[in-house]
């Protein structure tokens, strides 16, 4: 059984299509990755397999259970959801945005407990963020950041991550312990659906790839099937060239085809 | 800011204590002295006397309704600062204060506060509710909360512009004075009639708000975040305001429009707390209290021959430091 299958799925804002027909399905141990140009609908996709948002039209199942029945706290426990460019409104200490994780399991009217507590310090060692446990959110970098975000979902022991563009403006050193992370966390019963820009990481940490492209779905499938030079250029508009040796699928843009994003 | 977070329960004993000690400092003060002792023996034992009246029939519910007030502003406004993620929302922002102003005013307008006692303060109800009815009819589906905030604006102008009118219009000088001395906002001359009408709201408001607090933390990392947290971010989003909404607007129904104590008071609290939204209510809950009763000795010791409306003390008081607080705490605020 799936962990997480959507099919037929039609989404629309205020009448603008943004999806239209999307099959997508991910099993325990995987990492799947969300590739395509700007606008082709990634986020909305991840939205909607959140549950944060409802399709208009196909069905998304969790473990076999529609996922409109499952109560929102029990979703929260399964599925975490990072945004974005994630940030605290208030000058939050890192230990308390990741206690932030342990909400769904919490009733409104109590403190929190010492197996929260336990989460918490867990959620920060394998995010390695004990560091700057005291620390300020708002003042530490996009990379540390990003990591305390990470944490907070860790803290809630999500089965199944979904991560918006998570090393977007991130560098290289935490690029990759971003995705290791990620990659760590899908095994076993636990899986991550990611969102990517970049192809090359995209090729050396997901198990598949869905490419998506005007809200549809392109292609998908392993890593090697989806990143060919003919994919690239129909759906990107861009030449690359693509080498596949014993370290990796490394992916490099060349030049645009057309003067017109496809 | 650079001060240190408080241990929650000690933080809330140490204010509850204070708020007892200023409550007891509170009803010792007054135009006449007089003995409580005796006020409280008397009361005990059935006998009128002076001292009795003048304790149970002015001062305590003047201090009770202060206390009460004061506690809603507080907490509405660390409620509102919560939801829309504004340091400078406050309870006027949307609509509520000046919906209920407007519903006291039309009973002053046409002389209808003479039929009964509670016409005052249902008519201050029905106007906070009104405004809010009409937020919501605004900002219809939108889920944006600068919808919401323009909403809120919009529905202040148009009760401040029917005030204006009822001003321009009043039917003697008289009846005008009597419109803006209310409009100043006062706990003066009030009764446990007031105190009664009013605190069913409040006490229903407080509980709506409360029940928010770990939604409002959660909003801290942003709407999406807390949805896939598992709240129903519209729901509760309507909890908050109707909460607002019924406390501030039994609040205003009695006092008038009292400024400053819903904007200032949690940015006074917030470094004692962490930041943290949810334990910022109780506590502005309980630093509006303190801070109301205090401007309120205040209102009494400095009057000569006639008194200072609490409103106009608040906002003296208030908006310089308001301006303080944000040179101080720009750095950390962004």
């Amino acid at each position: 059984m799936s962990l997480l299958s959507a099919s037929g799925i039609d989404y629309s804002i205020e009448r603008i299509p943004i999806l239209e027909a999307i099959d997508f399905q991910i099993e325990p141990g995987e990492l799947v990755g969300l590739i395509g140009p700007n606008g082709a609908g990634k986020s909305s996709l991840l939205r909607l397999l959140t549950g944060i948002e409802a399709p208009d039209h196909g069905n998304i199942q969790l473990n076999g259970q529609p996922l409109a029945d499952i109560s929102p706290q029990q979703r929260a426990r399964i599925l975490g959801y990072l945004v974005q460019g994630a940030q605290a409104y208030w000058p939050f200490n890192v230990e308390k945005v990741v206690g932030l994780g342990r909400i769904p399991y919490q009733k409104w009217w109590r403190q929190s407990s010492v197996e929260d507590q336990l989460k918490i310090e867990q959620a920060m060692q394998v995010t390695e963020t004990l560091a700057y446990r005291n620390r300020i959110v708002t003042t530490l970098s996009g990379g540390e950041q990003t990591l305390v975000m990470l944490a907070r979902i860790f803290a809630t022991e999500n089965q199944l991550i979904l991560a918006d563009e998570p090393v977007a403006a991130l560098d290289p050193y935490h690029q990759l312990h971003v995705m290791e992370i990620l990659r760590q966390h899908a095994s076993g019963r636990r899986a991550a659906v990611v969102v990517l820009h970049d192809l090359s990481l995209a090729a050396r940490f997901c198990d598949r790839l869905y490419l998506l492209s005007h809200g549809k779905l392109d292609c998908y499938g392993a890593v090697t099937e989806v990143l060919t030079g003919e994919n690239i250029a129909r759906v990107y508009g861009v030449d690359s060239q693509i080498e596949c040796n014993e370290k990796g699928v490394s992916v490099t843009p060349l030049k645009r085809i057309s003067e017109h994003h496809p | 800011m650079n001060l240190k977070a408080v241990d929650a329960r000690l933080l809330n004993a140490v204010l509850l204590i204070a708020l007892l000690l200023v409550l007891a400092l509170v009803v010792n003060v007054g135009a006449v002295d007089i003995d409580l002792g005796k006020a409280l023996d008397d009361a005990w034992h059935h006998r009128t006397s002076i001292e009795s009246l003048i304790f149970f029939d002015i001062r305590l519910p003047r201090a009770l309704l202060a206390a009460l007030v004061g506690a809603t502003l507080g907490l509405a406004g660390a409620a509102l600062q919560g939801l829309l993620r504004n340091p400078l929302a406050e309870p006027g922002i949307i609509g509520v204060s000046n919906g209920a102003a407007l519903g006291a005013v039309i009973v002053f307008y046409y002389g209808l506060a003479g039929f009964a006692w509670f016409v005052l303060p249902l008519a201050g109800l029905l106007g906070a509710l009104l405004a809010v009815l009409f937020i919501f009819l605004l900002v219809g589906q939108s889920r944006s909360i600068i919808t919401l905030i323009l909403a809120g604006v919009a529905i202040n102008a148009i009760g401040g512009a029917l005030i204006a009118l009822a001003l321009n219009f009043a039917a003697s000088p008289y009846a005008m004075q009597e419109i803006l001395f209310w409009l100043l906002g006062s706990v003066a001359n009030r009764s446990f009639r007031e105190v009664q009408i009013a605190l069913p709201f409040m006490l229903l408001g407080w509980g709506m708000m409360l029940y928010c607090g770990r939604f409002l933390n959660a909003l801290t990392l942003g709407e999406d975040t807390a949805k896939s947290l598992g709240f129903d971010v519209v729901r509760l989003r309507l909890v908050l305001i109707l909460g607002v909404a019924a406390s501030v607007g039994a609040a205003v129904s009695v006092t008038g429009n009292i400024g400053f104590i819903g904007l200032v008071v949690p940015h006074l609290v917030r470094p004692f707390v962490a930041y943290e939204p949810r334990r910022l209510l109780f506590a502005s809950a309980l630093v509006g209290a303190i801070l109301l009763l205090l401007a309120d000795v205040a209102v009494q010791s400095l009057s000569a021959t006639t008194e200072m409306k609490l409103g106009v003390i608040t906002s003296l008081v208030g908006a310089p430091f308001f301006l303080l607080l944000i040179l101080k705490s720009r750095s950390t605020l962004q």
